[in-house]
């Protein structure tokens, strides 16, 4: 079991999200950032698609009732236990009724913290993610709150080995694992590089001069943004000619161009089809970064095609599936 | 059968069947809806059927692992799919479900019937008598869930929009915008012109499917009272 005893700005359950409902209107949700997402329960032993807590700008603070293998990753939010900072990207196990709670706000703005054997809450639609705006899913399909009790459950033959491995040094509160992933592997750019994106369908329906804008200037994330989508503000964007759209479906990160000429990046929560054009999509190697951005800050975007966006997808999925075994085989 | 093949990122490929929502395009997207659903291809993860397209969704490691193709993932599904409509014998007879949608129209439930009756110069008995006697066919489900799209109303009881959206239309709300006639599945807020409600729920996320409704439907509209609503209400819970 695990006490919510602070609840923080929007703390929920995530996993890998609803599939398989779309066409009956229903979001898929789960992570907003899901590489976090994924590397942490792989970091505890646990399949990816467990659900974990995602943790926005200001951290909750939880304890933990029994002795637990947890991992924390995404943004860098000053986590500590018991009062010492711990590191992120790392299996760690902590002794029962220890406290974790975050601070200041370093590095990006959501974390994951997974816990081996993952949280107990119903599945709902093949999914314990949380739905927030129809009530469905997660922690009785709504953020969690001061004074909520989660149940762990479980623990798989992995999370057994890598509880036993560090427990030979469980002396303290807390044994931290010496190695830690380091995040900047899965990335293929560096900090305040442009986010690449695959033209739209409707990219050429836009004007000679707001194609050029789009991947020329900057945009900045407008307050009104949230886990369905970022509102972005900058130089407006123009149809040549003004065409009435038929709502299509939409996927993670297609950039879609209201009447106002401010494009929205569809995010998590978004819904399941939309009925304005479609300018560009984000690359999906580049969404865990655009997941960690936060209202403020500057974006700016750079062309890049289909075939090489996908073919960076196949080989980030590599690196996962090639982390999944190294952490196999390290502990067995 | 026309269509073109677009990528929706890495892991979606857009089936686009015509450019501009009719009968005939529906017709196609229903069809391939059911070779999709009868036939699932392994590599498929869900679809997505709309007005004129239909967007399927898949695994694009799984294929490469499961292929050991060295093509692009995107290649080798438009391969599939256009080896899957060329093979497929595509009947025009698609089956389709009629579901009665039984309506306590005006008063409480329906606070905005007198304003559609006087745009529109008619008594709220004649747009009732023009709302439920419409055949109307569900192109798709989308915007909320269980959302459905609704095609077929009458031009006669066509009303454009509040200029002002209510904050909270109460679930199963039935309304009208423009020349469209929607049901609100779930509380929302929304700019909807209210002619009544339904006492049946159109959205059920603990029931499998969780949607009532689902593209390709034909729906009717039936008139009740009150007090029969009161009691379906009750009986549904």
């Amino acid at each position: 079991m695990i006490i919510v005893k602070k609840a923080g700005l929007l703390t929920s359950i995530q996993d890998l999200g609803r599939r398989g409902f779309q066409k009956y209107g229903v979001i898929v949700s789960g992570a907003m950032d899901r590489l976090a997402h994924r590397v942490a329960n792989l970091l505890v032993g646990n399949e990816e698609d467990l659900p974990t807590i995602e943790i926005t700008l200001l951290g909750p603070t939880i304890e933990f009732q029994q002795d637990s293998l947890i991992a924390i990753c995404g943004g860098d939010l000053s986590a500590t236990i018991n009062g010492k900072p711990i590191g992120l990207w790392r299996p760690i196990l902590v002794k029962a009724n220890s406290e974790l709670k975050f601070g200041a706000c370093k590095t990006g703005c959501r974390v994951y913290l997974a816990v081996a054997g993952g949280f107990t809450v119903p599945t709902v639609m093949n999914s314990k993610s949380t739905y927030l705006r129809a009530g469905i899913g997660g922690y009785e399909g709504r953020p969690l709150r001061t004074g909520d009790q989660l149940s762990v459950g479980k623990t798989g033959e992995l999370s057994n080995r890598i509880m036993n491995q560090l427990s030979r040094f469980f002396t303290e509160d807390i044994v931290e694992e010496k190695w830690q992933v380091n995040p900047m592997r899965f990335f293929e750019m560096k900090r305040g590089q442009a986010i690449r994106v695959i033209k739209g369908r409707h990219f050429h329906l836009f004007s000679k001069e707001s194609q050029d804008t789009f991947f020329q200037n900057d945009y900045t994330i407008s307050n009104q943004s949230d886990r369905m989508g970022y509102r972005l503000k900058g130089k407006e964007l123009i149809l040549s000619e003004k065409e009435e759209m038929i709502s299509e479906a939409v996927n993670f990160g297609t950039i879609q161009v209201p009447a106002d000429g401010n494009p929205i990046i569809l995010l998590a929560d978004r819904q399941t089809t939309g009925g304005y054009p479609k300018i560009g999509q984000v690359a999906s190697v580049d969404l865990s970064i655009l997941a960690q951005a936060k209202p403020g800050d500057r974006i700016r975007f750079t062309e890049i095609s289909f075939e090489n966006a996908q073919f960076l997808y196949l080989k980030r999925e590599r690196k996962i599936h090639e982390l999944k075994l190294g952490i196999y085989l390290k502990y067995s | 059968m026309e269509y073109e093949l677009y990528p929706l990122g890495e892991d979606a490929v857009l089936i686009e069947l015509g450019k501009e929502i009719n009968l005939e395009t529906h017709h196609w997207v229903q069809m391939i809806t059911g070779l999709l659903e009868d036939n699932p291809p392994e590599w498929m993860i869900e679809f997505i059927p709309a007005f004129t397209t239909i967007t399927i969704f898949y695994d694009p490691f799984k294929i490469i692992k499961a292929f050991k193709s060295n093509q692009l993932p995107y290649t080798y599904v438009c391969q599939q799919i256009n080896f899957l409509f060329e093979q497929f014998n595509f009947d025009k007879s698609t089956q389709q479900r009629l579901v009665e949608i039984p309506v306590c129209y005006g008063g409480e439930l329906g606070p905005d019937l007198d304003i559609v009756a006087s745009v529109n110069q008619l008594t709220p008995e004649e747009v009732i008598q023009i709302h439920t006697s419409g055949d109307y066919i569900v192109y798709m489900i989308g915007f909320a869930p269980g959302f459905p799209y609704i095609g077929g109303m009458s031009e006669k009881i066509a009303t454009p929009r509040k200029e002002s959206p209510r904050l909270k239309i109460p679930e199963r709300s039935v309304g009208i915008a423009g020349i469209q006639t929607g049901i609100y599945p779930i509380e929302t807020p929304g700019g909807w012109q209210l002619i009544g409600r339904t006492p049946i729920r159109l959205f059920t996320p603990e029931a499998n499917p969780p949607s009532l409704l689902r593209a390709g439907d034909k729906i009717k509209f039936t008139a009740i009272s009150f007090e029969e609503y009161q009691a379906l209400e009750k009986r549904i819970g």
